[in-house]
């Protein structure tokens, strides 16, 4: 099956049912995307297809064949990014082990909009999980994101 | 973990030349067997290092403690650097290998626990950074010709004049010159950087997907595996059919392990699907039976009979007895799971006479061992890499180190390395939970409303029981089931108390969870002090302040937290405050909580925190651990709850085992006690006092009191 990851065209020979999470992980050897629940329940597995944020642990391989698969690794070959950059700002991470997913649905928010209130940040980062605890950092954080895209 | 609060001072500084021809300061144990030489770093690689200098100017930190979350991998390199005088930008950061040169100075093996990483390495860390610091000046003034006193040290360079020499072009010559026998440590009042918020060092490689973690290890030829485990704890294999497992497309092998069936995969998905697919007949076990509800009920029983004594004085029965006015108080709390954001995961590369093992781990010394006895190897043959670890909250710190010790055993039935993977549902029915406790509670109350009897019995299985660690146990009583309780502040003015402890035994398998005994006797004993206050008819702050007026830390931190909130000040309609204060792991945090009621849920508003932890090394890194913190209490305090019902643990993942979201967090203030008392954790100590204080708001606001976790409304 086709797919295209971070601009890279895919061919993966895998189960049609086989969720894209482990295809990027295990397959692909793409680490960067985190598992943390396999059921949609924290976020932490959020990648961009064709530009919207997906759980990756719950998305068949078959969905996403042909279409384009950004991770945070895509997301990251540019170290300027307006989240990576308010991330280092804010001093978001803890862990870590949820902040790929965390930038990735922050990416999204506010590709999609440009000066989010704080109830839009909330009930679109409310799917990601962290359980230590850096959800004041990250509500900053994609503020500050939206604030540096603007003034790109 | 229960802390001994002092650090041995048994190391021998040693130093000598890093294999790639650097400097290289390290630790080594007296007694001769580890003290190095200088000229190597070590005879068999890099057995002791602390800091590492090389030609590039690079410096490398080793930590001996885990990285978790907690920023010890930015505080202990700021100690390092104090003293060192590098360039902060040069520095990069590395677990520690296991290694006695490693050992936590206090509990005498490797371990990342109660929250003890930065005081009890600071004074290393310093040294070594010192240490480094004059050979790098010594080897320049020999070079110029001129005493060491004429060099000065700045951003990674020594200049004297209009000399000027970069440490990694003098660390090869360092590295073979003779350590100095001590060195002078800067004054606190010098420090420049200790005491400056810093930013965490891999915060941009985490957030960027580029750290390493336990489960992004892949190694050539690797393959992935599950395990099925007992539907109960203690429970056993009687048979299974691997027919329909292997038909499973990826799956490569299933094997039998001691702890259930293991199934060989192309994929950790694969490796799932063919757990799925296993037909396991499971034998029962000493835990088929257990059912929280009655186990909560035994314990209540047991809360009312007298217990083991953990404290006393004078003759509580007696006093209560004669007392005109008595409050009496049952508390509970349930089991909980850690669930961090990493499941727990193990990579093993077994060769013919060596075992390479990667996993995020508290407690290295415990895993190797645990890996030589289940591969028959010697311990020196086992080499444990630690990645970063997403979370741990006590979970990977496991004495019998259950993970690794399973990962071993299926190692040693496939070829070539494997990957180990827990699923969510893995974790949260895995058990090493937080214990489940009950209390009763009884105090007299004098004229002035004060406490003049108090009698606290808990009942909740031993953590330490069984474990290495059960040498700490004192005349039967386990002391991280009665910190907090035992050494309340509040029984300091009490002239008849009593502390007892019953620890029943029980086949649910228990563990230290972040604040450990702190996690329920702060709940408790400030929900019951609540009581009094409110049966005194005086202000919870003022009572307070009256039973802590000879504690300095503990008022310090309690007025600063009711000062930062607004305490009294008239709130708005529909929300009330609560507080509470404890003393936790060397450090002191009274937090203050605002909360209403959203259809029938409670909500935190806001909180107030305050800290003192003593000497502060990083106050960003304080900060973040205090946010941390209450929302870790607050998940426990809102929402957390494992329950088993005969034998079965009734939640599996985030769904029905929720931790708190992004809409659940109130807005936190921090503030920090400016402190010159001995330095105390901060890991934990931000956890404890939360619960209490948003459990005395909401009774503050409805006149309910909860006394059981997570707080709901009847």
């Amino acid at each position: 099956m086709k797919l295209t990851v971070n601009g890279r065209e895919q061919d993966v020979d895998v189960a049609p049912e086989m969720p894209l999470l482990w295809v990027l992980r295990d397959t692909l050897g793409l680490t960067g995307t985190k598992f943390g629940c396999g059921m949609s329940q924290c976020g932490v597995c959020t990648v961009h297809v064709d530009g919207k944020a997906v759980r990756s642990c719950t998305t068949m391989m078959s969905s996403v064949e042909g279409k384009s698969v950004t991770t945070i690794e895509g997301l990251a070959a540019d170290p300027g990014h307006p989240v990576l950059r308010a991330w280092h700002e804010l001093d978001v991470v803890q862990c870590g082990w949820c902040q790929p997913g965390q930038v990735m649905g922050a990416a999204a928010l506010v590709a999609k909009n440009a000066s989010p209130t704080d109830a839009e940040i909330v009930s679109g980062m409310n799917g990601h999980l962290c359980r230590c605890g850096t959800y004041g950092r990250i509500l900053a954080g994609v503020r500050r994101a939206a604030e540096i895209g603007r003034t790109k | 973990m229960t802390t001994p609060r002092t650090v041995s001072r048994r190391d021998f500084i040693s130093t000598g030349l890093a294999a790639a021809g650097g400097l290289v300061v390290g630790f080594a144990l007296p007694g001769g067997g580890r003290r190095l030489l200088a000229g190597e770093e070590s005879p068999d690689g890099v057995l002791n290092a602390f800091v590492r200098i090389a030609a590039d100017d690079s410096v490398t930190i080793l930590l001996k403690h885990a990285e978790m979350g907690q920023g010890i991998s930015t505080s202990l390199p700021m100690a390092v650097a104090e003293e060192l005088g590098c360039d902060w930008s040069r520095i990069r950061v590395e677990h520690a290998p296991a290694a006695p040169a490693y050992f936590h100075t206090a509990f005498g093996i490797q371990v990342t626990g109660g929250s003890t990483s930065t005081w009890e390495s600071f004074e290393q860390m310093r040294k070594a950074g010192a240490t480094a610091r004059v050979m790098l000046v010594e080897t320049a003034a020999e070079a110029w010709g001129i005493p060491a006193s004429d060099c000065r040290v700045e951003n990674g360079v020594v200049l004297a004049g209009d000399r000027r020499a970069t440490f990694g072009s003098l660390a090869a010559a360092a590295g073979r010159r003779t350590p100095p026998d001590s060195v002078a440590l800067k004054a606190p009042k010098d420090w420049t950087l200790i005491g400056k918020s810093t930013k965490r060092l891999e915060g941009a490689d985490k957030s960027a997907g580029r750290a390493v973690f336990g489960l992004d290890v892949r190694r050539p030829g690797q393959v992935f595996a599950a395990v099925a485990r007992p539907p109960h704890f203690g429970g056993t294999v009687a048979s299974f059919d691997p027919a329909r497992a292997k038909a499973t497309p990826g799956v490569v092998d299933v094997v039998a392990v001691p702890s259930g069936v293991a199934v060989i995969a192309k994929s950790t998905w694969a490796a799932w699907r063919g757990v799925s697919a296993l037909e396991v007949t499971w034998k029962d076990g000493p835990g088929a039976g257990v059912s929280t509800r009655t186990l909560l009920e035994e314990y209540r029983a047991l809360a009312r009979t007298p217990g083991l004594k953990a404290a006393a004085k004078g003759d509580a029965e007696a006093a209560l007895g004669k007392a005109a006015k008595i409050i009496e108080a049952e508390y509970d709390v349930p089991y909980l799971a850690h669930a961090p954001m990493e499941p727990l995961n193990v990579t093993v590369e077994l060769g013919p006479t060596a075992c390479d093992i990667w996993t995020g781990t508290q407690m290295p010394t415990t895993d190797v061992a645990a890996a030589a006895r289940v591969l028959g190897l010697d311990p020196s043959k086992i080499r444990l890499h630690t990645p970063w670890l997403g979370g741990g909250f006590g979970r990977r710190a496991n004495p019998r180190a259950d993970f690794v010790a399973e990962a071993c055993e299926i190692a040693k039935r496939v070829r070539g390395p494997v990957q180990v993977a827990w699923s969510r549902e893995d974790d949260i029915r895995g058990g090493y939970y937080r214990p489940m406790w009950a209390s009763r509670l009884r105090a007299a109350l004098g004229a002035g409303g004060l406490p003049t009897a108090w009698s606290h019995t808990i009942v909740g299985q031993s953590i330490i029981a069984g474990t290495p660690f059960a040498m700490m146990i004192q005349d039967g009583v386990d002391g991280t089931s009665v910190e907090g309780a035992a050494n309340s502040p509040y029984l300091a003015g009490i002239p008849d108390f009593r502390v007892g402890l019953h620890s029943p035994v029980g086949p649910v398998p228990v563990l230290w969870w972040r604040s450990v005994g702190h996690s329920h006797t702060a709940f408790v004993v400030e929900s019951f002090l609540d009581e009094l206050a409110h049966a005194a008819g005086i202000d919870p702050l003022e009572y307070r302040r009256s039973l802590l007026r000879n504690h300095a830390r503990h008022l310090g931190v309690l007025n600063l937290a009711a000062e930062t909130f607004g305490w009294g000040r008239p709130l708005p309609e529909g929300r009330a405050a609560g507080l509470a204060v404890h003393e936790s792991f060397g450090s002191f945090v009274a937090q203050a909580a605002e909360v209403s009621l959203e259809g029938g849920r409670i909500r935190v508003h806001r909180v107030a925190c305050a800290v003192d932890c003593g000497p502060v090394v990083n106050p960003a890194g304080v900060e973040a651990q205090m946010q941390s913190g209450i929302v870790f209490g607050l998940t426990a305090a809102l929402r957390g709850e494992i329950t088993l019902h005969r034998g079965q643990v009734q939640q599996s993942n985030f769904h029905d085992y929720p931790i708190l979201r992004l809409s659940d967090m109130p807005e936190v203030t921090v503030r920090i006690v400016n402190s010159t008392e001995p330095m105390g954790g901060v890991g934990e100590p931000g956890v404890p006092p939360i619960a209490p204080a948003v459990a005395n708001a909401v009774f503050s606001l409805t006149g309910k009191r909860l006394r059981s976790l997570p707080l709901r409304l009847p």
